[in-house]
């Protein structure tokens, strides 16, 4: 997919005038939250957990290289194949390659927003393999052509008749008079819909929450349990993840999938919890027969012991999301690519460029929101900043906002000046409209009095009246 | 510029852009309630703005122009007293972070970053400050601004210097902690998301049954006044010094002069 960020502010408008939109945001900001809030005060050790997952994924950071070459020594071990992709260009080829090499036709997939970042399904559809969604959200945006627009969530824009009207159209054998009136009853459809391409598929792609470099495994959790069907049905299993889900022990997978449920969903544990090691071994009463890991860096190295450094520790929890003022109002797809909210603002910009992406990080109340609930305590509103800053030198912001705010810091920089402008603006403001307290329309400011009245300054600069009291 | 009294502490008020030009009854109450526990107010006159619109638009080259101002303007006070987190925020989390690879000034900005406070936090933590002769005669709930809450970490604060006030009853909004959609350029960059982030705080507001809206920075309380009249509302909107000075004669935030009688319950 293309990213749309350069149209930040047209989709802005789309999602905003979409009424389905907000209904179905609207459900978001009442879940979510609240259900993390409970999951975090039933645990009295959860602030110390947050800190000791951060802990892991600075020393990881710190040390990537050891233990991506550890974690490629046990896949082998295990007889699993590893292949490193330096680009997404490298990863969709070489997933094709080996797709093509067992001869697949239809390949089941579960939810991986790396395999998103990619684009895997297109690639695959060019060169005539099925790709299917089988995480239900993600299966429903796939029948729409759509794409994800939350990063756990990737039907959270949709209503449950929307859904519905979805399924009727595609599904063609669904009888009219068959119910989609009830969550239970759509996922039912999709289930019966989807249980037989499970048993058909050549090939299970997944993504992996992390790589334990300890063991050669990867974690998949799940709410469905689709990625266990998705990687133990076929003869070929194909698990793809960027180089940072790598953690050094079991051990440490464990504290993070402690901080991971309870700040996705407020689930203490997701449903599925999978760790899966290598390819079916002798013994072993079903799973694959080939086990082969895509590790991607596509943009990552490159962050590495800078100042979005931190982003790498990022576990796609999807907590910022849930608890953004803004994304609570556009949604994710707004955002204009895979990504969104804080998160997607901070990192699509390392993966893209400044140059498609400036609009993201401007549009944010730096609230900090974002930050108190990040499981890993990546500072979020430091690196949006970091962001605005760039564009700034790069001469990415508007010439007159860029004008405005020059002529105001030059202002401010001359009390006597400012205070001597000031005045007169404020004597003109008051003489118009003191006794009525605001204005319903301001020049310059006419986008913001579209919603908002403009209380009219009290009088006077409160410098001078403290300095005039002072004398009298 | 007055002479500093024997033991008096020295209090430089920065007033900050805002309440110097929209409202400056929030001064003469925040100046008011820091002469009360016993300082001596100054307010310098080289004083305009903490830099916050260039910081936070990425322009650090001019907000650090006007940060080095800010610095010399009050570098010798013993205390620096600011009625809005987001400003003290500015002076006290961001000013050494701007000067971060500028040592003799990262010095300055620290000094200075130490001793700052914002108004609320200096009259509870610092001063104690217990006497307050001031009554308030309404429904009062209160909304915590983003910089205070989580750059500053002020959350009682404010609730314990209101506890205080003759006839005032606070009614917390379950939302009281989230964003009112300001964000300073943000809301005129992004109107329309800022209008419906605003909408939802007003719902929480609306639930709260208050008739009056407090809250410690003028930038919040502007933008969520100028949507509760845009809406027709009549809850009062005032800056908590106001309420804490007794110093409620001036019009709420929004309402003229002429409204001041018809502006009730």
């Amino acid at each position: 997919m293309d990213p749309t960020t350069e149209n930040f502010k047209t989709n802005v408008r789309k999602a905003i005038a979409d009424n389905n939109l907000s209904i179905a945001l609207s459900k978001l900001s009442e879940g979510f939250p609240a259900q993390r809030s409970k999951a975090v005060n039933r645990l009295p050790e959860f602030e110390d957990l947050r800190d000791q997952a951060r802990e892991i994924k600075e020393h990881v950071l710190k040390n990537l290289d050891f233990y991506l070459e550890k974690f490629e020594s046990r896949v082998l071990e295990s007889g699993g194949k590893v292949h490193w992709c330096r680009s997404a260009a490298e990863a969709r080829s070489t997933i094709l390659r080996i797709t093509r090499a067992v001869g697949a036709k239809t390949v089941t997939k579960s939810k991986s927003m790396i395999g998103e970042e990619i684009s895997i399904n297109e690639h695959l559809e060019q060169h005539g393999i099925e790709p299917v969604e089988t995480d239900l959200g993600e299966y429903i945006i796939q029948l729409r052509n759509e794409k994800p627009s939350h990063i756990i969530a990737p039907a959270i824009h949709l209503t449950m008749k929307q859904v519905a009207n979805t399924f009727r159209k595609k599904h063609l054998h669904l009888a009219p008079e068959r119910s989609l009136n009830k969550p239970r009853e759509l996922l039912e459809e999709a289930r019966d819909e989807l249980r037989q391409k499970f048993l058909c598929a050549d090939v299970g792609l997944t993504g992996a929450n992390m790589l334990i470099a300890e063991t050669g495994s990867i974690v998949l959790v799940t709410n469905e349990g689709n990625a266990d069907l998705t990687y133990s049905l076929p003869k070929t299993h194909i698990a793809i993840a960027s180089l940072e889900k790598i953690v050094p022990t079991l051990e440490d997978a464990s504290t993070i999938l402690r901080v991971l449920a309870r700040s996705a969903t407020g689930q203490e544990m997701s449903v599925y919890t999978t760790f899966c090691t290598g390819p079916k071994r002798s013994d072993d009463l079903d799973g694959p027969e080939n086990f082969h890991i895509v590790i991607i860096d596509n943009g990552r190295s490159d962050m590495l012991g800078g100042e979005f450094n931190d982003m790498l520790m990022c576990i796609r929890c999807g907590a910022c999301l849930n608890h953004c003022p803004v994304y609570k109002v556009i949604g994710g797809h707004a955002y204009g690519w895979v990504y969104s909210g804080p998160m997607g603002a901070t990192l699509i910009p390392n993966l893209i460029g400044i140059d498609k992406s400036h609009h993201l990080a401007h549009a944010s109340t730096l609230c900090g929101k974002c930050e108190e609930v990040c499981p890993m305590r990546i500072q979020l509103p430091r690196m949006l900043r970091s962001w605005r800053q760039l564009y700034f030198e790069r001469h990415r912001v508007t010439s007159i906002s860029r004008q405005l705010l020059k002529i105001w810091s030059f202002l401010a920089t001359w009390p006597s000046l400012y205070r001597f402008v000031f005045s007169i603006i404020i004597a003109a403001l008051v003489s118009i409209s003191r006794k009525r307290g605001r204005f319903k329309k301001m020049p310059f400011f006419s986008k913001w009095t579209k919603n908002f009245d403009l209380p009219v300054p009290e009088g006077g600069t409160f410098i001078d009246r403290w300095n005039r009291r002072k004398q009298l | 510029m007055s002479i500093n009294v024997a033991n008096e502490p020295s209090v430089g008020l920065f007033a900050t852009c805002l309440v110097d030009l929209m409202r400056p009854s929030v001064g003469f109450a925040t100046a008011k309630l820091i002469k009360n526990t016993g300082c001596n107010v100054i307010v310098p006159i080289e004083q305009t703005c903490c830099g916050q619109p260039a910081y936070n638009s990425g322009d650090n080259v001019g907000a650090k122009a006007i940060a080095r101002k800010v610095i010399l303007a009050f570098k010798n006070f013993e205390y620096i007293v600011v009625p809005s987190g987001s400003c003290a925020s500015m002076i006290s989390n961001h000013y050494p972070t701007l000067f971060k690879e500028d040592g003799e000034w990262l010095c300055r900005a620290k000094d200075l970053a130490k001793k700052t406070f914002e108004l609320t936090n200096f009259l509870a933590d610092i001063q104690n400050a217990k006497d307050f002769s001031a009554g308030y005669d309404g429904v009062v709930t209160y909304h915590d601004s983003c910089s205070s809450l989580r750059e500053l970490q002020i959350k009682d604060q404010p609730r314990k210097l209101l506890k205080k006030i003759k006839g005032l009853e606070l009614i917390e909004g379950i939302e009281s902690e989230t964003c009112c959609g300001f964000g300073g350029l943000f809301c005129v960059k992004y109107p329309e998301i800022s209008s419906h982030i605003v909408d939802a705080k007003i719902s929480d507001i609306l639930s709260t049954k208050a008739d009056t809206l407090l809250a410690n920075d003028l930038g919040c309380l502007i933008n969520i006044s100028g949507k509760l009249k845009r809406r027709g509302s009549l809850i009062k909107v005032r800056h908590i010094a106001e309420v804490l000075a007794n110093m409620t004669d001036v019009p709420p935030i929004g309402d003229g002069f002429m409204e001041k009688k018809t502006s009730c319950k």
